[in-house]
């Protein structure tokens, strides 16, 4: 049972897949305009990187080591059809509005990441949850994201407007830069500073030294 | 791992199962869906046209609302209407794409910057008896990044602004993308398409005079996004777009 909620809580915030892997990143910058969309993309994620570590991990002792990407590989782009295919039947205004980033999920490196990392050496149980917590620390990040864009870009949160704005006769002046996608590098970027500051172990130590005679010195 | 996985055959026979167990799955999904993700935009098409038309209620089903409806097509150049043609599945669309329906636009006549342009159009009418209510036109034209689709919808007299609205376009969020604005399309009701023979109808950048009744705001911090929703009005609203239809409309030949 511990292993378990190990694997379901972990990815959050200890080893979460874009603060402290910097994985998935081009897709958090996309999706992150409002919340919606944002949840309904990271449960796409979920699933998507749930069931491929899955079926990995199921055939993962017949895979031929040479062409193990390519098959991992086919699995995701299987299921993200399928992903897509779905929300294109049954949460129609969603798609619409993430058009191709479900498609571009196949591109997310944090589904082959786990795939190759966890899913090629464990059994298909534990993959299936490390799939969903991988997807839910992308999640995580996707909500606070969206969260904030969304309230100081359109001062609504999930559509329901909090902030009155001045184009709708209220006070609020809504923040463009908050609707277009460079806000969320830096909103990402402040949160990874807060989760390191918090959880010190995630600083990384420097993989080289400056060297004397690039620093500053008194003249 | 034993090492016979790494046999070509093995390598081979692995590749070709998983290929055929995925296609079998993406196939399936593809053609089980279908039938409800046809509906949807089905729907999403007569949920667009009724909301151009300002008749739009959501607490209502949208195939009910949309009963009042007709689907017509129109021959541009005639400005009469297509008989002995399927307009429910008409796709103008694709026609604008196939050269033995479509007409090649000069870079002159080519304001909208659509290039080609299908001979036919489908059109909606509300009609009360034998009175046309609501006019509903299909208009397209290019903005900032993106070609914008929407609805100009007229009422009864063929001049008079119903409604407008677009819905597809990839503007910029905030900027060109207030096109979705409820409040910027609330100005275009009422508003005069025709000032004498001419298209009079425009956005004015820095903002309409209140009493204008041809100009509407133009969309602060988007000028070119502004001025391509003002080309493709002036485009459909021309000789080369739906004039020859109004005119016969206004003067009882049709």
């Amino acid at each position: 049972m511990a292993k378990t909620k190990e694997l379901l809580f972990d990815p959050v915030v200890n080893n979460n897949p874009i603060a402290l892997q910097v994985l998935g990143i081009c897709s958090a910058l996309a999706v992150t305009s409002s919340m919606s969309v944002a949840l309904v993309m990271s449960l796409a994620v979920i699933a998507v990187t749930a069931f491929s570590s899955m079926f990995v991990a199921l055939i993962r002792s017949q895979i031929p080591s040479s062409i193990r990407i390519i098959v991992q590989m086919t699995i995701i782009a299987s299921l993200v059809i399928v992903v897509d295919q779905i929300l294109k039947a049954f949460a129609y205004e969603i798609s619409k509005q993430l058009s191709v980033f479900v498609g571009l999920i196949i591109t997310n490196c944090i589904v082959m990441g786990r795939a190759e990392a966890f899913a090629m050496k464990n059994g298909p149980i534990d993959s299936f949850i490390d799939g969903i917590g991988n997807g839910l620390g992308y999640g995580a990040i996707l909500m606070v994201v969206g969260f904030i864009r969304e309230l100081f870009g359109s001062g609504s949160v999930f559509g329901i407007e909090v902030l009155s704005k001045v184009t709708e006769g209220g006070w609020y002046y809504t923040n463009g830069l908050m609707l277009l996608p460079p806000s969320a590098f830096f909103i990402i970027g402040f949160l990874i500073w807060g989760i390191r500051a918090w959880k010190t172990a995630q600083v990384e130590v420097d993989e080289f030294k400056i060297a004397p005679n690039s620093k500053m010195k008194e003249a | 791992m034993s090492s016979n996985n790494e046999s070509v055959q093995k390598t081979i026979t692995v590749a070709l199962v998983l290929c055929l167990v995925c296609a079998v799955v993406v196939s399936s999904a593809a053609v089980i869906l279908r039938p409800a993700q046809a509906v949807n935009e089905k729907a999403n098409m007569q949920m667009n046209i009724l909301q151009a038309a300002g008749l739009y209620d959501p607490q209502q089903s949208i195939q009910d609302q949309f009963q009042i409806v007709t689907t017509r097509l129109v021959n541009l150049e005639t400005g009469e209407f297509v008989e002995g043609m399927d307009a429910e599945r008409y796709d103008q669309r694709k026609a604008s794409k196939d050269p033995s329906m479509n007409r090649v636009l000069s870079g002159e006549e080519d304001i909208a910057s659509i290039k080609r342009q299908a001979k036919i159009a489908k059109i909606y009418l509300i009609e009360n008896g034998d009175q046309i209510e609501k006019i509903i036109l299909p208009i397209h034209g290019y903005g900032l990044w993106s070609t914008l689709y929407g609805f100009m919808a007229l009422e009864g007299d063929g001049n008079t602004v119903a409604g407008l609205g677009f819905y597809e376009h990839a503007e910029t969020p905030g900027l060109g993308g207030e096109v979705d604005n409820p409040n910027w399309k609330a100005q275009w009701t009422g508003k005069q398409v025709y000032q004498g023979d001419e298209v009079g109808l425009r956005l004015v950048k820095g903002g309409a005079d209140r009493s204008d009744s041809y100009g509407v705001d133009a969309l602060s911090g988007a000028t070119l996004t502004s001025r391509g929703v003002d080309n493709l009005l002036k485009f459909w609203m021309s000789d080369a777009g739906f004039k020859p239809f109004l005119d016969n409309l206004k003067q009882g030949r049709i």
